[in-house]
């Protein structure tokens, strides 16, 4: 059975069939069953509403069953379920951008400047999972155990290749520019940009590259039969996305606050001179930087293809402001606040296009960091230095 | 000062801050087991000196020597884990690093294998970092961070200590007792020191030998009391200063 909400398009991910535009739907329909989600406040609009439905679905080819409530027009949809369904495709897309996020929040730390190709970075981490799986030929139809070993080994080799782009980048366009003055590597960063945009848009052809899902099926937390009739589902590839970057984030924190590795990062960070007059090799670490946060990208890169199943050369423009909006609301330079950043840009992200309309989703992320700026302009996070000297 | 060949020898060194020159051809040499401090007014180079025995910046001609080697052209990080350690002008503690990693920072890429060992010997030495392990650096009174500071440098076992400023900005009582330390690592552990001060009096009474500096050059040298005892030298660092 077919369910959908009105007005008879997606709303969003969780089971709902994709439906675009407002063109009748009177062929290709395999099931017999339409269940319609109608709302109105008043009987009558209910009534009309349900006769708007049998003829866009067009019911001689098939029954039409109608769940209906009421409520004052215009009103928010508040079914538990429905806020539920949010919440979790909130978290799943809060995690990409988190991950993304600390590429961010990382590098600005470190020298201070914002790494523009980070966001491409994480689509060219996307695209190299994309051509390893089609490479090594892992489908949905693997045996369970096989499909993630292919997985992680997939994971692996796209983080280590991911970051040999993030490394070369620091290295041809921010290092020799390091110690000039303040928005050159601004500028080479854009470049890097558009470099990395255009060579995978010509290696790899323009077109949007489908993946036919990997880990279909999921948990159905409520079937439908609550008193709103929605259906909630908690997909397995979200669980991973979740799992993954909860598991990542708890050690790369570890990394960060517990190593040398981490200190040195830190050193640098607060006051490079001095780590170098430790005897800290103050280019490796910078270096370092880079790598870690590109191999974080292309985690992030192999959950978004998982998760969405299609990938151009341009999702890392507007992963990448978003993921970068995310550092600056966490407050640019603390981990801790990439995460909630990426976490809340996610969920006023979902929340919004659940509730209000999809078009506008973007300017309530970045109204959001408009006003969160305006109170607090370190963001989040961000603590304002009190330092004696 | 038995050494046949000094620990450290500057040798004719220019340093150069894009245009500007601050260096103009510096003499001078550490022996092993010495203290050695280098006075002199405010901008006179004394730091760009202490900075550019540590490769930062680099010498733009001249050559700088640590132990028969010539580590003029070497890089910071390099220079710093051949057991010299510098605690620098303005202390430079990492703020937003407990007390306790500051000091394990100064350990750890010297390749010091028995940071226990050399973190006790830190907190003998300076008792207050002890109870303030687990605090911030940046939340320290500037004694204490003075103390980090040399704690720290302390911490990669140096043959050779560069100290730039430690008097700077602290009370007298303060001062004392961090000049007490200095003396006593010397005496006890051997430990070689090059000390550059503003506060002249003190730096000359704790140092074997001494070097004023004016404008970038050195424009006398002597053991520390026949500096304190030279007329010019009194009248140009210790007027008013001699408390």
């Amino acid at each position: 059975m077919l369910r959908f909400k009105e007005p008879f398009e997606r709303r969003s991910k969780g089971g709902w069939p994709v439906i675009s535009g407002t063109e009748k739907f009177s062929h290709n329909l395999p099931q017999e069953k339409i269940l319609v989600f109608i709302r109105g406040s008043s009987k009558r609009e209910l009534s009309q509403k349900r006769g708007l439905a049998t003829t866009f679905f067009n019911v001689q080819k098939c029954t039409l069953t109608t769940k209906r409530w009421l409520e004052p027009s215009g009103g928010l949809n508040n079914d538990m379920e429905y806020f539920l369904q949010q919440l979790i495709n909130g978290v799943t897309l809060g995690s990409i951008y988190g991950l993304i996020a600390i590429g961010y929040t990382m590098v600005y730390g470190i020298i201070g400047m914002i790494n523009f190709a980070h966001g491409d970075i994480f689509m060219v981490g996307a695209f190299i999972s994309l051509i390893l799986i089609v490479a090594l030929g892992v489908t949905a139809s693997m045996p369970l155990a096989l499909l993630i070993l292919a997985l992680i080994a997939i994971l692996i080799v796209s983080m280590a290749l991911t970051s040999v782009w993030g490394w070369t980048v620091e290295r041809i366009a921010y290092r020799p520019l390091r110690g000039s003055f303040r928005l050159a590597p601004l500028i080479t960063a854009i470049g890097a940009s558009i470099v990395l945009q255009n060579f995978v848009q010509i290696s790899q052809g323009a077109r949007n590259k489908p993946l036919q899902p990997l880990i279909p099926g999921g948990f159905t937390l409520s079937d439908g039969s609550g008193d709103s009739g929605f259906v909630v589902q908690l997909s397995y590839s979200q669980i991973l996305i979740i799992v993954v970057t909860t598991v990542l984030m708890i050690g790369f924190t570890t990394l960060i606050n517990k190593t040398s590795l981490g200190r040195a990062q830190r050193s640098c960070e607060q006051d490079r001179k001095m780590a170098s007059l430790l005897g800290i090799n103050v280019d490796r670490t910078i270096s370092l930087t880079f790598v870690m946060g590109a191999s974080l990208a292309s985690v992030a890169g192999l959950m978004f293809l998982i998760y969405y199943g299609v990938i151009d050369f341009y999702i890392g423009f507007l992963a990448g402001v978003k993921a970068f909006t995310a550092a600056v609301l966490g407050g640019i330079g603390s981990l801790p606040g990439a995460m909630l950043g990426g976490l809340l840009i996610g969920l006023i992200e979902t929340f919004w296009s659940g509730y209000f309309s999809v078009e506008y989703k973007d300017v309530a992320a970045f109204s959001i960091l408009a006003i969160v700026l305006i109170f607090m302009p370190e963001g989040l996070l961000g603590k304002p230095e009190v330092e004696k000297v | 000062m038995s050494a046949s060949q000094p620990l450290l020898d500057v040798r004719n060194v220019e340093t150069h801050y894009g245009k500007i020159i601050a260096l103009r051809g510096v003499d001078l040499t550490v022996n092993e087991g010495e203290i050695v401090t280098l006075i002199g007014a405010n901008g006179a180079g004394k730091s760009t000196l202490m900075m550019t025995i540590c490769g930062s910046p680099q010498a733009s001609s001249g050559s700088i020597f640590y132990d028969g080697e010539d580590i003029t052209r070497l890089p910071t990080h390099l220079i710093m884990r051949k057991s010299i350690a510098q605690s620098p002008e303005g202390r430079r503690i990492f703020p937003r690093m407990s007390v306790l990693e500051n000091l394990i920072m100064g350990a750890e890429t010297a390749g010091n294998k028995d940071v226990e060992e050399s973190l006790k010997k830190a907190y003998d030495l300076f008792p207050r970092l002890k109870e303030r392990r687990n605090q911030r650096g940046g939340t320290l009174s500037g004694g204490e961070q003075q103390m980090l500071a040399i704690a720290r440098a302390l911490m990669s076992k140096p043959r050779l200590l560069l100290l730039d400023e430690p008097s700077l900005g602290l009370a007298p009582l303060i001062v004392k007792q961090i000049f007490d330390a200095i003396r006593d690592l010397n005496r006890t552990d051997g430990l070689t020191v090059f000390l550059v001060e503003q506060n002249a009096y003190h730096a000359l009474k704790l140092a074997h030998r001494g070097y004023v500096m004016v404008n970038g050059k050195i424009t006398m040298s002597g053991t520390g009391k026949e500096l304190l005892a030279r007329d010019d030298v009194k009248a140009a660092y210790l007027e008013g200063g001699g408390h």
